[in-house]
């Protein structure tokens, strides 16, 4: 594996071997002293010019349990803000011995950009690219969902789930990268929102609601993935008061009591509770957005592994 | 200098001689007169071509591309007439500017340089410049484009058709509902979903075309419709012209072949305005150009310098070359294809654009006292295409790309601007 910078870049068989590999990863990250040498001498360099706390510690301690050294750039305060191009800031990073990028970047399409420009010869790792993908979301929102749903998980795909992703597909990267992955798993993906926000063409295997409440009680998901809403969205018309889109296209107890009782719900954070997502929903037991933070570690560990070892020498 | 230009091929498949003596065309050898004869056998001898789209970014962003280089460019290309368009620093909205760019252009000589004057102060869709004195001016412009922005306000499209009445002027209009479009980055549809780049909807050009197209007939007046790039954008102008309003249109030469799909690449090579469409709209494209609903192949040549293209896809700019591109493509379409001629390549390579923006001496084919612009071409030659062309800037969408046919010579105004396809040399510094 050169870079990740699309779920389209897996394989099935590639994506459960990662998922079996975070698996044994999560294992270290209940043992007394969490690291492994692995990567040691390698650099990492989490290249973010979004803000983005979680997925950047996320990446950060994934590096770091792995013994890799770790260095955080962050556009806000930098050159960036000066006039500095991804171009010359990748350049610079690089120059500086980095052997992978994790790039977080408000432009679709610019890990991509990064990994086939010939800019850099670094791998590139997408940590989420304007509204494209977040394909290390997508392999630990699945890791969840197979830990939770399938009895023995090691080298299991998701064939035949059922999963329901509700909010703004149109502008999220989680759910892009999430229809690819699930699908190549062989699950049944089914979207959900105003139809502002969800665009027909994008064409989910499961289907399109415009209610949520006709979502749950037609498709009767196994796992629900709640998006995060953004209050620009409702500045430009999209919806017309959070009010209304948290009474249509909430989670709430009432939807949450309405599902099958052994469905799960999942929000790649972080949440905005009361407007996608209530309090006793978040907090329920049904709820799995704390594995999914546990299990990001793991992911991104796993897929680090998979880069950055095949080429043991260090030096070269 | 006089030629003579032996056993070329005109558009209807004929042999003949072209006499020119002193800039012209003429029917037979002044006695006394020296000629050098040239061998023209197995080249077709096409009026010059004359764009009526051409960004040469001269005043102002002279790192993209210049007038002379611009210039050069365009008499590589095979053209003898290029249209100046208006987005310079500062915008061509006065005497001042327009008579500016076509002074340098007749300094450089190398292709008659014709500006277009913005519709509004500063292209900014608030208040009209002064367009009488942009043509009564040196420059005596007829053609008047906000191109790069809409005039999407439509008292100010009304108030721009009545106008420019007064001196058989037109407005070419890039048609663009800038609210539909908001932050764009490539078509709307499958394609842009996957990518996550913001769709640009198709019936934000064609809302556009329709009101203008109503406009029009209202004012009785002249609309050009800049780079046509729909379905639906053809068949408005198919029916606007059977109901006899006077309305002309343009296509690219990129968007007579590329399509949305080059955008998976995210190479900003491919980002352009209007964007890259679907197989079907470049089908309905070559259509229209061939039947007659569209008018023109313009090129909307728009050099760019590489920091604005060496980029992730949402900061780069708009635009892509194609002015030495435009015939190969132009022969793809309408002969190679079988499905027109070369009557009707010189009539969208030169005769339509020389009638719609007024230049007489542009257009007239091989009629003799015309003066002499021909462009010489073999349709039989094949080429690569490189990087480096004669514009200075290289973003350039055809890189690698085999094409048939080339432009072998150019003659403005009598002379050889392109010989054997080297440029003449001895051309003024500017």
């Amino acid at each position: 594996m050169k870079n990740l910078l699309s779920a389209a870049d897996l394989t099935r068989a590639e994506i459960i071997s990662l998922l079996d590999l975070a698996h044994e990863m999560s294992d270290v990250n209940e043992r007394e002293i969490k690291k492994l040498p692995t990567l040691r001498g390698k650099t990492v360099v989490n290249l973010f010019f979004e803000d983005s706390t979680r997925t950047k510690i996320s990446f950060e301690l994934a590096a770091k349990r792995l013994s890799a050294d770790v260095i955080n750039f962050a556009a806000k305060g930098s050159s960036v803000s000066k006039g500095e191009s991804l171009k010359d800031t990748a350049q610079t990073l690089e120059a500086m011995g980095a052997d992978a990028i994790v790039i977080r970047h408000s432009s679709s399409g610019s890990a991509h950009r990064l990994a086939h420009s010939g800019w850099v010869r670094s791998k590139v790792i997408n940590a989420g690219d304007g509204s494209h993908e977040h394909p290390t979301q997508a392999l630990l929102d699945a890791m969840t969902i197979r830990q939770a749903l399938v009895d023995s998980a090691l080298g299991s795909d998701l064939a035949g789930k059922k999963v329901l992703i509700v909010g703004d597909i149109a502008h999220s990267r989680v759910a892009r990268s999430n229809l690819i992955l699930l699908k190549e798993l062989g699950a049944i993906v089914a979207t959900c929102g105003p139809a502002t926000l969800v665009p027909s063409s994008l064409e989910p295997n499961g289907g399109i609601y415009y209610s949520l409440d006709r979502a749950i009680d037609e498709f009767a998901p196994d796992a629900v993935l709640m998006l995060r809403i953004q209050a620009e969205r409702m500045e430009a018309s999209f919806f017309p008061t959070e009010r209304e889109y948290s009474r249509l296209w909430g989670m709430n107890g009432d939807r949450l009591s309405r599902l099958p009782s052994s469905s799960i719900l999942l929000h790649p954070g972080p949440m905005n509770r009361g407007l996608e997502i209530d309090a006793a929903s978040a907090d329920s037991l049904q709820s799995r957005i704390l594995d999914q933070v546990q299990n990001g570690v793991a992911i991104r560990m796993a897929v680090l592994f998979q880069l950055l070892s095949s080429d043991k020498g260090g030096a070269e | 200098m006089n030629y003579v230009l032996e056993n070329a091929t005109d558009t209807t498949g004929k042999l003949v001689e072209v006499l020119i003596e002193s800039g012209r065309i003429v029917s037979g050898r002044t006695k006394g007169v020296n000629h050098e004869i040239i061998d023209c056998k197995g080249l077709y001898v096409l009026p010059g071509f004359v764009d009526l789209h051409t960004h040469l970014r001269e005043p102002g962003f002279e790192n993209s591309e210049t007038i002379k280089s611009g210039s050069r460019s365009a008499a590589a290309g095979g053209y003898t007439a290029v249209h100046a368009m208006a987005n310079t620093f500062p915008v061509a909205d006065t005497a001042g500017v327009v008579e500016q760019v076509f002074r340098i252009g007749g300094e450089v000589g190398l292709v008659q340089v014709q500006p277009i004057g913005a519709v509004t102060v500063g292209l900014q869709g608030v208040q009209l410049a002064e367009l009488g004195a942009m043509h009564d001016s040196a420059a005596n412009v007829r053609i008047f484009s906000d191109d790069g922005n809409c005039v999407h306000d439509p008292l100010l499209m009304r108030r721009a058709l009545e106008y420019v009445k007064a001196f058989d002027g037109i407005v070419a209009q890039h048609a663009q509902d800038p609210r539909l479009t908001k932050n764009s980055q490539m078509n709307e549809g499958h394609v842009s979903s996957r990518l996550g780049l913001a769709g640009w909807p198709a019936l934000a050009e064609e809302s556009i075309i329709s009101r203008d197209i109503m406009l029009t007939e209202l004012t009785g007046s002249r609309l050009h419709v800049c780079h046509v790039s729909t379905r639906r954008s053809v068949e408005l102008i198919r029916d606007a012209k059977a109901r006899g309003i006077s309305v002309t249109a343009e296509v690219t030469p990129h968007h007579l072949i590329l399509t949305e799909d080059l955008a998976e690449t995210y190479d900003p090579v491919y980002k352009v305005n209007p964007p890259l469409r679907t197989s079907d709209d470049v089908r309905a494209l070559r259509e229209g150009l061939i039947d007659g609903t569209i008018d023109v192949i313009a090129t909307d040549h728009a050099p760019h310098p590489k920091e604005s293209k060496d980029t992730e896809w949402g900061s780069a700019a708009f635009g892509m070359i194609g002015l030495e591109h435009a015939y190969s493509i132009a022969q793809l379409v309408l002969i190679d294809s079988g499905n027109s001629s070369m009557t009707r390549l010189a009539e969208v390579m030169s005769v339509a654009a020389a009638r719609i923006s007024g230049l007489v001496d542009q257009g007239n084919y091989l009629e003799v006292g015309s003066v002499a612009n021909l462009t010489l071409v073999d349709t039989k030659k094949g080429w690569n295409a490189e990087s480096r062309t004669h514009s200075k800037s290289s973003n350039n969408p055809y890189v690698g790309m085999d094409f048939t046919g080339a432009v072998v010579h150019t003659i403005y105004d009598g002379e050889f601007t392109l010989r054997d396809q080297i440029l003449r040399k001895d051309e003024p510094n500017v």
